[in-house]
């Protein structure tokens, strides 16, 4: 157990991180039926604003600005790229997702240089190491998985308690009739981005404070074994997303752990076809049946 | 529409055709085959540099009693072997009568086919794999190669840092990497050693387990010959992780993005490298005003002006270029094919000559360490593997 | 009568249409020498060419929308290299692995009975079917759990199983076979551009042929309705596996002429990155459209690796301007013309017609023909 344990610590936080990813796919998925490849990619965006901004400016400017212009890019991206195909087939839907990704890490790419930044402010106090029963781990460590968590639970509340929430579940249950009976449906969809952008920043920079170096290709990784963790805890399912995330975590650094780093992402991606194959509605999916 | 939107793009094929690159003075091009972009790019922009340098320093070039400009033809190869090919064929397009570069052996080899093909001769700055050059005839290199510089990595620590248990960590799919950790891994073993090795897939951030499995096995090292953008993070995850043994990094930790990141954290760290910032005090002074006068190279250094190996030793590549040019007293490529094997110049890293496979007799490098109180490299001592 | 004159008139102007290509490559292959940037072009075209069309019978005219290409690319790869490097070399190539383990090369083998240039082609073709098979046979084992999801989920799990081997190629324990994450090199490529032509022209040619048996058109009814489709009496897992397969195996033969034209191969280049670039080539050209996938991919790979370099380093069409043209703006322009096609034009160059003889004689003959010009595709 003692020997277990940095792993596992790193697994929750780890687990935590993928988390805050994972609720913006679970959630679009849920209204849209659309993978948004980009959403990695806008988490990567988050981490570079926060390079940029943290050199040149005090904290408690730099970090509102990184969730502003999130929060913003991801409106702008549904606005742009996803609502005007909202009539076309979903394959249409998805390839504009890949061509939006492809767009972000290509603009990022030009405007960074191609070079990794890395990051030389991380914010103080929270980057710093401290022990817990003996383990060695940065205090962000532990902030991750309980920021999620008191996030998560607000949200659910949002989502249960008011108007645009009863308008994102009326819309993830039967597009078309909530439209019907009322329901703004290009509202309820950008709040869905906002919401969905807005954590992924708060994981970005959660994330980037813990691993200071943001590449163009650091979104998309990360981004995937959310979508898995999202595919696993059930798509749709905003608790289902959290605890998939966390599970994905943990296995993923038990099997470094273990000596098996070479699997370590294999090993995610054959547990998503295993649950696609077995139980295609994940841990707490509901069941969808196919209209004609 | 469409059609509009078809024919413009062929009319933009066209007319980007139909635009001729000329100069009136006669130009002899030297082309710079190296990765501006991707894993290898930081690397690859700080090369480019020591090239850009001493073509300001030495910009002209007597061949045959002509005086001819010298231009340098940069091309990105983005670091990837699947790039390689197309880039070399846009230099050999250019006319360039040698190549220099690249950072990065597993592109080297894929552009060398080209360069071999047209038998354009090429000088690889610090491409380390042996095979750079086996396997072909037109490879030259200057830097030293990957199975010695593993087996100094392995005499040091056994004999300096005094462990015989090593942990290795290597980029999966990463041939460099692979490379050096399986020398170092045949010396280290050779010397008695037990070696832990582990590979991490591409694109990781999370090295915190890593470092775990390091400190459990009770490796007095981790020997990580990785990219720049892991050798941060790696740095990072120790320091965190409080890993109390050495840090051992190859040529491409040689950058100050890594020694910054290493700055105020609690890790030892040791590299082998090509050049000494104040191994040639008039080199240093002159690149480091060139590139405080240039926004542009300064950005690509790094933001600051510390002098990497790499970049002394493009400003080496580029004379001895120039030598071979003069020798062969021709800007025709096959005639400083004919002409490289038997220069000899004596470069701010040392004295360069050629073997019979076309690799650099050198037999020893640098060690240096990461100042991590101030952020900087210091020289430690010169390390040969005899 | 009328119909089957112009029919004659319509063939034996596509006939003299591809052997005039086939003509202007053996020129330009005579011309220019083997390491000129168009011979370069045309090889790695022609290759996309081929990979896009695969695709394209999978996700334009069977609606399976999978993302596990590259994958099935480095299979076809990494079996046409293993199979082809000239013996001798392999102590050199598997450096770090004792040589490995495989110890004969077919094209080798085949030049040392068949004769010099004949042997070798032959040997090299062989390794590549070989390839495309191998691909195909992992296509079907993949397809036994994948095939049953659904759209979105089909994409994802392909790509993981794309992922999946990629790491399995890396890992070191396969290494005698795989040579590990270092590279495979020094097996035989076809000396010309023409090559490359015929070989790919003979595929695509071959995948037209499906597309337009009886078997073409039940992937299409899939495509437009699968619960229609089965109603019809078509056997929904039987095509869709065959597509699947079908499908693989060509981009697994795309996979080693693909490796061939790089020279040397790792497996780090197969990511899912190629697929998302293939995928937009596709679309691009046109769903359903092979004409347009090829011709896309030639446009495509003329304009990243040669005509718009000039974006990426200071000049382009004579306007100089080193701020804004630097590295990587090439590739951000790409991509925004591929959101505008996304966006504006989702039916890509061809939409879902295909580039006729018919409508080549209507365009310059100016006669105006309101049926749309489909059906009888001419590469």
């Amino acid at each position: 157990m003692e020997a277990l344990l940095p792993y596992i610590i790193n697994g929750i936080s780890a687990g935590g991180q993928y988390a805050l990813i994972a609720i913006g796919y679970t959630m679009v998925y849920g209204i849209l039926r659309l993978i948004n490849f980009a959403h990695g990619d806008v988490f990567m965006v988050a981490g570079l604003i926060m390079v940029y901004t943290t050199t040149s400016m005090p904290l408690y400017i730099s970090i509102p600005i990184v969730l502003v212009c999130t929060v913003v890019l991801g409106f702008v991206i549904e606005r742009v790229a996803y609502k005007p195909l909202r009539s076309a087939p979903r394959m249409s839907l998805m390839i504009s997702a890949i061509g939006v990704s492809y767009l972000i890490q290509n603009l990022a790419f030009y405007i960074t240089g191609g070079l990794p930044k890395p990051v030389l402010n991380p914010i103080p106090w929270v980057s710093d190491t401290i022990t817990i029963f003996g383990a060695l781990t940065k205090r962000v460590t532990l902030i991750t998985p309980i920021l999620t968590l008191v996030l998560v639970f607000v949200l659910v509340y949002l989502i249960k308690n008011t108007k645009i929430g009863m308008g994102m579940r009326a819309a993830s249950k039967d597009f078309e009739t909530a439209q019907l009976m009322g329901v703004k449906i290009n509202s309820v969809i950008s709040f869905t981005f906002i919401v969905g952008s807005f954590l992924a920043a708060v994981g970005s920079i959660l994330y980037f404070t813990n691993y200071p170096s943001v590449a163009i290709t650091s979104g998309s990784l990360p981004g995937l074994r959310a979508f898995i963790a999202a595919v696993f805890g059930g798509i749709g399912s905003i608790p289902g997303a959290v605890v998939g995330a966390f599970i994905i975590g943990l296995c993923e650094e038990l099997i470094k752990g273990l000596g098996y780093s070479t699997f370590s992402d294999a090993f995610t991606f054959a547990l998503l076809i295993v649950v696609l194959c077995v139980k295609p509605t994940g841990l707490f999916g509901e069941k969808v049946t196919d209209k004609v | 529409m469409k059609k509009f939107f078809a024919f413009a793009l062929v009319l933009v094929m066209v007319v980007a055709l139909a635009v001729p690159a000329y100069a009136a003075n006669p130009v002899v091009k030297i082309g710079v085959f190296e990765p501006q972009t991707g894993d290898n790019g930081a690397g690859g922009k700080q090369e480019i540099l020591g090239m850009q340098y001493a073509n300001s320093v030495q910009p002209t070039v007597e061949i045959a009693g002509v005086e001819y400009d010298v231009q340098l033809e940069i091309v990105d190869n983005r670091t990837n072997a699947e790039n390689g090919p197309s880039a070399a064929a846009e230099l050999v397009n250019r006319d360039v009568s040698v190549v220099l570069g690249s950072y990065g052996s597993g592109v080297s080899m894929a552009g060398g086919t080209v360069f071999q093909e047209a038998g354009v001769p090429a000088i690889g700055v610090t491409c380390t794999n042996p095979q750079v050059t086996s396997d072909c005839d037109v490879y030259f290199r200057i830097c030293f190669l990957d199975p010695f510089q593993g087996t100094v990595h392995a005499n040091y620590a056994v004999n300096e840092v005094g462990t015989m248990k090593a942990y290795t960590l290597a980029m999966l799919g990463s041939d460099y990497d692979q490379g050096l950790v399986y020398y170092f891994t045949q010396a280290f073993e050779a010397l008695g050693g037990e070696v832990i090795s582990e590979d991490f897939p591409e694109a990781t951030s999370n090295f915190v387990s890593y470092i775990n499995n390091a400190k459990a096995a009770g490796a007095g090292v981790i020997f990580a010959p990785v990219s720049t953008n892991y050798a941060q993070l790696i740095i990072e995850a120790a320091s965190a992780q409080g890993y109390e043994g050495q840090l051992l990094g190859s040529d491409t930790w040689d950058n100050n993005m890594v020694v910054e990141s290493s700055t105020g954290k609690d890790v030892e760290i040791k590299i082998t490298t090509f050049y000494q910032e104040g191994g040639n005090p008039e080199f240093d002074e002159g690149i480091k005003a060139w590139m405080n006068a240039n926004p542009d190279a300064l950005t690509n250094n790094g933001g600051n002006d510390m002098v990497s190996a790499v970049t002394a030793m493009g400003y080496d590549a580029y004379f001895v270029a120039l030598e071979a040019i003069k020798a062969a007293g021709d800007t025709d490529p096959a005639a400083v094919l004919e002409a490289l094997p038997g220069v000899s110049y004596e470069g701010v890293s040392g004295l360069i000559e050629f073997d019979e496979i076309g690799d650099a007799k050198r037999d020893q490098a640098y060690i240096k360490t990461a100042n991590t109180a101030e952020g900087v490299w210091e020289f430690v001592k010169v390390q040969g593997i005899g | 009568m009328i119909r089957n004159n112009e029919k004659r008139k319509e063939t034996i102007l596509g006939i003299f249409l591809l052997l005039l290509l086939l003509a202007v490559m053996t020129f330009i292959d005579a011309k220019l020498p083997s390491y000129h940037i168009a011979i370069k072009v045309i090889k790695k075209a022609s290759v996309y060419a081929l990979v896009a069309v695969s695709m394209n019978l999978l996700n334009g005219f069977t609606g399976l929308f999978s993302l596990g290409q590259a994958g099935f690319m480095l299979l076809g790869a990494y079996t046409y290299a293993v199979l082809s490097i000239p013996v001798g070399k392999r102590a050199g190539v598997y450096q770090y692995f004792d040589g490995g383990w495989i110890q004969f090369s077919i094209p080798e083998f085949f030049s040392e009975h068949l004769g010099e240039t004949f042997g070798l082609n032959m040997g090299i073709i062989i390794a590549l079917l070989l390839g495309g098979l191998v691909a195909a046979f992992f296509a079907y084992l993949i397809g036994l759990p994948v095939l049953r999801l659904k759209s979105d989920y089909l994409a994802i799990a392909t790509l993981g199983f794309a992922e999946i081997l990629r790491a399995f190629f890396q890992w070191k324990k396969l290494g005698p076979l795989t040579n590990g994450s270092n590279l495979l090199k020094s097996y035989p490529d076809f000396g010309s551009a023409t090559g490359y032509i015929v070989l790919i022209g003979i595929f695509i040619a071959l995948i037209v042929l499906l597309v337009n048996s009886t078997y073409g058109r039940a992937f299409k009814a899939i495509r437009d309705d699968e619960i229609a489709a089965e109603a019809m009496g078509i056997n929904l897992a039987k095509h869709k596996r065959m597509a699947f397969i079908i499908s693989s195996f060509f981009a697994g033969i795309g996979g080693g002429m693909l490796a061939m034209y790089m020279g040397t191969l790792q497996a780090l280049s197969f990511k899912s990155t190629m697929t998302y670039e293939i995928l937009l080539v596709v679309v691009m050209g046109g769903i359903g459209s092979i004409t347009g996938s090829v011709i896309t991919s030639f446009l495509y790979i003329a304009s990243m690796e040669w005509l718009l370099r000039g974006l990426d380093s200071g000049t382009f069409l004579g306007i100089n301007a080193p701020g804004l043209f630097k590295n990587g703006f090439r590739m951000a322009v790409v991509s925004l013309i591929i959101m505008v096609v996304v966006l504006f034009f989702s039916k890509g160059i061809m939409g879902d017609r295909e580039f006729s003889v018919k409508g080549l004689i209507r365009l310059f003959g100016g006669k105006k023909a309101k049926e749309n010009a489909g059906g009888d595709g001419n590469v």
